[in-house]
């Protein structure tokens, strides 16, 4: 019986012979086969991935270099391109598109040897944090099916979760990737802003989105980060800087002291779950009896964090949306128009979910004529204000903690109908994107009510290796 | 602000998206509690402070111009929802 342990340990069973990577698809066919309910997956790509591990389990046999990922199975959230294959960004306004290029990230994954199963459900656009946004129906969190996965990327979280492949990429502008980690129990690493090339990734807010990473290993997380990170003839905004051996980088680490700062007012915040803010407070002591230091940070921006990104995103995404015009790709409207402004509103309108419409107007408002500087451009500012303060608390310390959401996975139906509420809901996790810094929701705690929630990692720019260095040590309960 | 009835159908406009009555209400309420919400950002002073525009890192990213292709024909068609297979097809936008 094939089971997944690390991708380490599973390519040293590929090499001594004790398992193939046809054998390993295959079983992960049958568990997507049976874990349907779930709607992890929009697609399976059965024939192909089959077809791929054959090809790799020749290429082993021929005796030639195999690649940094030879065998791992991998899924990605439906917003990411694979060439020759549906991509639907959850919604229905692109039902049925087919990519015709390969995102580099996809690119890069193939190149190393890894098998792309199939495509995660997401919320459409990947605006939602509950993945009940999506046109193809919600994912359920498979520790208890009446809870939600999380979201954006709820999807490819339960995949992960669920056994269903060994990591999987999903996109995080607000939190899309460490808010379903948290929810679900796994690792979910959205690097820092500019690490992965985007080529191919379906934009949402572009000075936001990042491409994010899902696994149960910190080794594997650095390991597929390692293959698809870096520089791209494809995507200008991609950070020039050589990429760290990631997973070398957590082998052989000596222990050090870190200096580790928190948010004061974020342990404090009014909407923070007691179990959760006890649990951080209890890590913080054990953290500083053992010799790392370990203090608190004033952070008077905190209650507009949420505001100034529901702007700069929403003013994002009704730019970015515009391309859907029903005439190059997408839905069309097919009579009853009157004209082309007539035909583009009846076939966007048609397309396009509530909550992505809701968010196109809202962006369209702050970016009109007479409110562009009152709402946007403030916005602008206080991005400007986060950022400066986030250099100097890095300038004092290694990374920054916090919790990822302030509550753990809530049941479906419960914040759907309030906008504030579930935005709320991302207090912890928009910092980083605003601010570009990677971070990290590492699986340390389960909650009374059954469901496990997770710690939040931050670093300075580029610096995902302390993170990842740090996460390891705090997962495997070692001296850091 | 005040959200109203009027706003709401211009932003619709702006955004080529059109709603029902009942929607735009939907919308008018949704749209008054979230601006509402937002406008907390007035309470920042950020005089004299540079708006943030840019995330990355990077400046000038060039390469040398390369004549190169991308996709091709059939493949930027296929797509489309209506195409004669050489040009995508739109409503008329010429009046006689």
């Amino acid at each position: 019986m094939f089971s997944f342990h690390s991708i380490k340990d599973y390519q040293s069973t590929l090499l001594n012979g004790q398992t193939t990577c046809v054998e390993a698809v295959s079983y992960y066919l049958q568990q997507i086969e049976a874990q349907k309910h779930l709607n992890a997956f929009l697609e399976v790509f059965t024939e192909d991935a089959l077809a791929q591990a054959a090809r790799l389990d020749a290429l082993q046999l021929s005796g030639k270099p195999l690649g940094k990922l030879h065998g791992v199975v991998v899924s990605i959230k439906d917003v990411i391109c694979y060439k020759g294959h549906t991509v639907s960004a959850g919604s229905k306004i692109l039902e049925g598109f087919t990519s015709v290029y390969n995102a580099t990230a996809v690119e890069k994954l193939l190149a190393a040897g890894a098998i792309i199963i199939g495509r995660n459900n997401c919320d459409e656009f990947a605006m939602g944090s509950s993945n009940e946004n999506s046109a193809f129906g919600p994912v359920l969190n498979a520790l208890d099916n009446e809870r939600v996965p999380g979201g954006s990327s709820g999807g490819s979280a339960v995949a992960v979760q669920a056994g269903l492949c060994m990591i999987s990429l999903g996109s995080d502008t607000g939190g899309s990737v460490r808010q379903p980690a948290d929810f679900c129990g796994i690792i979910g690493l959205k690097p820092g802003y500019g690490r992965i090339s985007r080529y191919g990734l379906i934009a949402y807010a572009s000075s936001f989105d990042q491409i994010g990473i899902f696994g149960t290993q910190v080794s594997d997380v650095a390991l597929a980060l390692e293959v698809i990170a870096g520089a791209d003839d494809f995507d200008s905004t991609v950070s020039h800087q050589p990429i760290p051996a990631f997973s070398e980088s957590l082998q052989n680490t000596s222990p050090k002291k870190y200096r580790i700062a928190y948010f004061k007012e974020a342990l404090e915040h009014p909407s923070l779950d007691t179990e959760i803010a006890n649990a951080i407070k209890t890590l913080i002591t054990q953290l500083q009896s053992e010799g790392h230091t370990v203090e608190p940070v004033a952070f008077d921006l905190l209650d507009y964090i949420v505001p100034a990104y529901y702007i700069l995103t929403t003013a994002e995404a009704s730019s970015n949306l515009s391309r859907f015009d029903g005439i190059k790709y997408g839905y069309a409207a097919k009579d009853d128009f009157a004209n082309l402004t007539d035909f583009y509103k009846k076939s966007r309108s048609a397309g396009f979910g509530k909550e992505v419409k809701r968010r196109i107007m809202l962006g369209t408002f702050v970016l009109s004529a007479g409110y562009y500087d009152a709402y946007f451009t403030k916005a602008q500012q206080v991005r400007r204000m986060l950022q400066e303060t986030t250099k100097q608390v890095f300038g004092n310390y290694d990374v920054i903690i916090a919790p990822t959401v302030p509550s753990p996975a809530f049941k479906f139906g419960e914040k759907s109908n309030d906008p504030i509420e579930m935005f709320l809901a991302d207090i912890y996790t928009v910092f980083a994107n605003l601010v570009g810094i990677p971070g990290i929701s590492i699986p340390l705690f389960k909650h009374s009510s059954g469901v496990p929630f997770g710690l939040q990692v931050m670093a300075a720019q580029d610096n995902e290796v302390t993170l990842l260095q740090l996460s390891d040590s705090l997962l495997q309960n070692k001296p850091l | 602000m005040e959200v109203n009835k009027t706003m709401v159908e211009n932003l619709a406009h702006l955004s080529r998206l059109h709603f029902t009555d009942e929607e735009k209400n939907a919308l008018e309420q949704d749209l008054q509690s979230i601006i509402s919400f937002v406008e907390k950002l007035g309470e920042v002073d950020t005089t004299g402070v540079q708006p943030l525009q840019h995330m990355s890192t990077e400046v000038n990213v060039l390469r040398d111009d390369i004549v190169q292709g991308s996709i091709t024909r059939e493949e930027a068609m296929l797509n489309a929802p209506a195409t004669d297979k050489t040009f995508f097809k739109v409503p008329k936008v010429i009046k006689k």
